[in-house]
């Protein structure tokens, strides 16, 4: 079948398989690598893209589900050479480690302050709950966010 | 990307990590992420079953399915089809028996996903079901079923003892004997990036395997045997891995796809574990069991230590008996204790397969032993912290296997820096405000963290660094990094040296054919001994730099110039040359400089221990805030405090990096990771029933590194890898015990477990 949508500010039209899903949409068919898969099942959030600016957990959902909608992914986010805001302070604040929850943690970031532009800590912990990240002890992501909300709020 | 000015690194100073740009770009190309226009998929059919004689393995009507490439058996194996850095005792394709649920019995390749997943399940199998052995001490009873029928010692793979001073007749002479069983569970190491790689056959028919390990250059040794090939026809490629912690240490994913590549006429074919195929297939920190026993004077002097540990390295050997080795050489934890018997058994069963995770078997033997101090403690009516000061182990002093310490040993700077820490002083107020129907208690332990490969074991590096055409540095690590940042420690040391910032570094990760051996992403030793190697091989290249740059600057003297960020400037003069014009002087061959470097290790009473002492060690103390919930018995960790002597510190955001996350990952091992295995079969089989801490689960954590410097470091570092991790468990349990004046013995300490502990308490305190 085919669908349109918008991925990363571009219109794409393409033939998928009724039964496919959006992480292998992504990754195999668009070359699009940077979202991870950590489960397949919804429980470690490495694949969280925005939907129309939401995030959500493209090993969920199926490419169908994409028709009309607005996609942005990790590769996206950047505004070509200028890391967003979001990225920026994970660099910065050492959120970064093996790197593999990153992408989803980091999209997951962007929906946290496009809802809330200046979260406390524990709201901040509460939002990336449904990330799990293996490396850091979340210490330093939750002081990057807090840092990014301040960045943009400046 | 552009991050705004950049300004040169320097030891001690923090410098965001060279790799996180691309890394939260999702440019960053990990072994999962390689694609191709024409590739295969290949994956693989799993017992299911723990024990059994494997008759026969059925692939025909898998075979016959559309888009089946070939469906590969133990037959197909050209080599030993035998796998192990030890014993070598792990089939790569399951041949005459089936040890545990999770080994392979067929490889498949296919066209795509779909046929893959199609011919997987149309594979059968006849076997004959054994009865199985699940539990370490039934395990070496008489009569047990055996796991290797021609393992010398059955189940028994390795008997380690140590007996120091008077041995367990100094009980004798003690005031105070406290004892206790602990016990602790196989842990999943549950890294984001399960088990994944691309491989194929190249225009020269070389093996390129591009994969996730943490041991590129062991791999290739093993693989070669064991697929029947030549060494020198295996490439191992490891691009950065997505959390490793241990997991990815020795053959897994790697031999499977190899021989999958051997069986596609040459076209590439992928692998990607699922998590469910990840938690079933990939080794697990060892279960343990440890009785203990600790004698005391009456002052708190440890006089007596009698240790008797069982360690479950389940159906092979891997590098079970070193994990429990390590466990036994850290037996004491931080102290001085002149009389010990420590007797550890590492023994087969049917469970799951044991190996490394970051800690080794030290994570294990903590746990005990920094809760027996709190009981000798509780008895003698000494505080718990003045016990540790008194009986804290000093340079000069010998530590539990009876080895003189002659390195940097700060565990009594930890715990002075512990004690004045406002977490340690306001402790009593932070309990006092305890809510209606909560309980808060305080808890702390020591620990140390051998550093490096045990002595007989040569632990060593090649460091190889390039100054290119264009006037860039090139690091060509052979070492692995799983996510803890080592190689872009490397730039940093050598940025440090060359008065470079981040923007003139290139780091290529291992590969065997570029960069050069230097053993495995493990033992807090990567940045230690690639570090050192580095340094030689970065003051031979400054100067080759400086020399070449004088030709640039008439008539001045090397020792006049400097080099500055991008080139090369005259102290006093303002000329500045390009690193680029300067680099165009190099011929090929003088471009690249390359060190080696070997860690000092132990020379007497090699034979006191398994493979030899260690003796570098780092050490730490911990601090944990616990409040109970008394209706729940649900633990919550409020405060975190860790005060560690890794030596000098590089990049304080890369250590304390290490040190937050070895913290949450001792923080799950505490209170909810339990990697349950009943009859061979586990349930805890994915992230949804197998729990580790979310964001919500771990506190802010303070980190503390006490100013110590290991005269052998580079730049005065010692390993910080592993250390934090084994500190959560007793610091927790004796927060736990503080709190309530209950003591689980097990862990994970879970709501239910405390809440069960609470209602025996309460049965016993009512009057009868």
């Amino acid at each position: 079948m085919k669908i349109s949508f918008v991925l990363n500010g571009k219109k794409k039209t393409t033939d998928v398989e009724p039964d496919m899903r959006v992480i292998d949409l992504l990754r195999e068919h668009l070359h699009l690598t940077g979202t991870k898969e950590g489960c397949g099942s919804g429980e470690c959030g490495a694949c969280a893209i925005l939907v129309d600016g939401e995030s959500r957990l493209s090993c969920l959902m199926l490419a169908a589900q994409l028709e009309g909608k607005k996609i942005t992914t990790i590769e996206g986010l950047s505004k070509g050479k200028r890391l967003h805001p979001v990225q920026k302070a994970f660099v910065e604040n050492g959120a970064v480690q093996c790197g593999f929850c990153t992408p989803g943690m980091v999209m997951t970031s962007v929906d946290i302050l496009s809802r809330n532009p200046d979260p406390s800590r524990d709201e901040i912990r509460e939002g990336i709950s449904g990330n799990l990240c293996r490396c850091t002890g979340y210490q330093k992501i939750v002081d990057a966010i807090e840092y990014a909300a301040k960045d943009k709020n400046r | 990307m552009k991050r705004g000015k950049q300004v040169p690194f320097r030891i001690g100073t923090t410098t965001p990590r060279c790799d996180a740009c691309t890394k939260v770009t999702g440019q960053e190309k990990y072994a999962a992420d390689y694609y191709g226009d024409h590739f295969f998929w290949a994956g693989v059919k799993r017992a299911g079953t723990p024990h059994g004689k494997l008759l026969k393995v059925n692939t025909e009507d898998a075979k016959r399915l559309k888009g089946v490439v070939a469906v590969l058996t133990s037959e197909d194996v050209a080599g030993s089809n035998r796998v192990g850095i030890i014993r070598g005792d792990q089939p790569v394709l399951a041949d005459k028996k089936i040890c545990y649920a999770g080994d392979p019995l067929a490889l498949v390749i296919a066209e795509n996903k779909e046929a893959l997943q199609a011919a997987v399940g149309f594979i059968t199998f006849d076997h004959e079901p054994l009865p199985g052995v699940f539990d370490v001490e039934e395990a070496l009873k008489k009569g047990a079923p055996l796991v290797h029928e021609d393992s010398p010692e059955g189940n028994l793979l390795r008997l380690v003892s140590v007996e120091t001073g008077k041995g367990a007749s100094a009980f004798d002479e003690c005031d105070v004997i406290v004892e206790g069983v602990f016990q602790t569970p196989f842990q999943e190491h549950a890294y984001l990036e399960t088990e994944a790689g691309w491989a194929y056959l190249d225009d020269s028919e070389q093996l390129v395997v591009v994969t996730t390990t943490q041991t590129p250059f062991r791999d290739r040794n093993e693989m070669a045997p064991a697929l029947g090939i030549d060494v020198e026809k295996i490439r191992v490629i490891v691009p950065y891995l997505g959390g490793a912690f241990g997991g990815k240490d020795g053959i897994a994913i790697q031999c499977l796809l190899g021989l999958a590549a051997l069986h596609t006429g040459g076209v590439p074919v992928k692998m990607w574990w699922g998590r469910e195929e990840s938690f079933l297939a990939s080794t697990k920190r060892l279960s343990a069991r440890m009785r203990y026993r600790l004698g005391v004077k009456r002052d708190g002097t440890f006089h007596a230590l009698e240790c008797r540990a069982y360690f479950d390295t389940g159906a092979y050997a891997g590098l079970g008996e070193t994990v429990m080795t390590l466990g036994l050489e850290h037996a004491g934890s931080a102290y001085r204790i002149p009389n010990v018997s420590i007797e550890g058994s590492c023994v087969y069963t049917n469970n799951t397969v044991g190996g490394p995770f970051r800690g080794f078997g030290v994570t294990q033997v903590t746990a005990a032993m920094e809760q027996v101090i709190d009981m000798a403690a509780q008895r003698l009516s000494i505080d718990p912290l003045a016990i540790r000061r008194s009986n804290a182990l000093e340079k000069g002093d010998k530590n539990c296997i009876g080895v003189t310490l002659t390195h940097s040993t700060g565990i009594k700077k930890c715990l002075a820096a512990l004690s004045e820490h406002p977490l340690w002083r306001e402790k009593e107020g932070w309990k006092m405000k305890a809510e209606q129907f909560k309980k808060r208690g305080v808890g702390i332990a020591c620990m140390a963290h051998a550093m490096g490969y045990p002595a007989v074991v040569p632990d060593f590096a090649n460091a190889k660094i390039e100054f290119t055409g264009e006037g860039r540095f090139r690091i060509y690590a052979g070492i692995v990094d799983m996510g803890q940042g080592n190689t872009s420690t490397y730039a940093h040391i050598a940025g440090a040296m060359l008065g470079q910032d981040t923007s003139v570094f290139e780091l290529v990760q291992p590969d065997t054919e570029r960069t050069l051996p230097s053993g495995s992403s493990s033992a807090s030793r990567t940045t230690y001994v690639y570090g050192n190697a580095l340094i030689i091989a970065v003051e031979d290249l400054k100067k080759r730099i400086l020399d070449k740059a004088l030709h640039l600057f008439c008539s001045a003297q090397a020792e006049e110039l400097m080099l500055v960020p991008g080139g090369i400037r005259h102290r006093e003069g303002k000329k500045k040359v390009s690193l680029r014009k300067v680099a165009g002087l190099f011929d090929e061959p003088e471009r690249t400089c390359t060190a080696h470097f070997r860690s000092p290790a132990a020379t007497e009473m090699l034979d006191r221990i398994y493979l030899g002492p260690h003796i570098i060690f780092s050490y730490a103390a911990h601090l944990s805030y616990v409040e109970i919930d008394m209706l729940t018995g649900c633990a919550e960790v409020i405060g975190y405090l860790a005060v560690t002597d890794a030596g000098n510190v590089i990049n304080p955001q890369a250590y304390e990096q290490q040190i937050q996350g070895g913290i949450a990952q001792g923080i799950g091992f505490a209170l909810s990771e339990d990697y349950k295995v009943a009859n061979g079969h586990t349930d805890t089989n994915n992230l949804a029933t197998y729990i580790i801490p979310t964001a919500m689960d771990v506190p802010d954590m303070m980190s503390v590194a006490v100013d110590n410097v290991e005269e052998t470091g580079p730049f005065g570092m010692k390993g910080i890898g592993e250390i934090s991790i084994s500190g959560p468990v007793p610091a927790i349990a004796n927060a736990v015990a503080d709190a309530c004046g209950i003591r689980i013995g097990r862990n994970p300490i879970t709501a239910e477990n405390i809440f069960q502990a609470l209602q025996k308490q309460d049965d016993q305190e009512k009057p009868r």
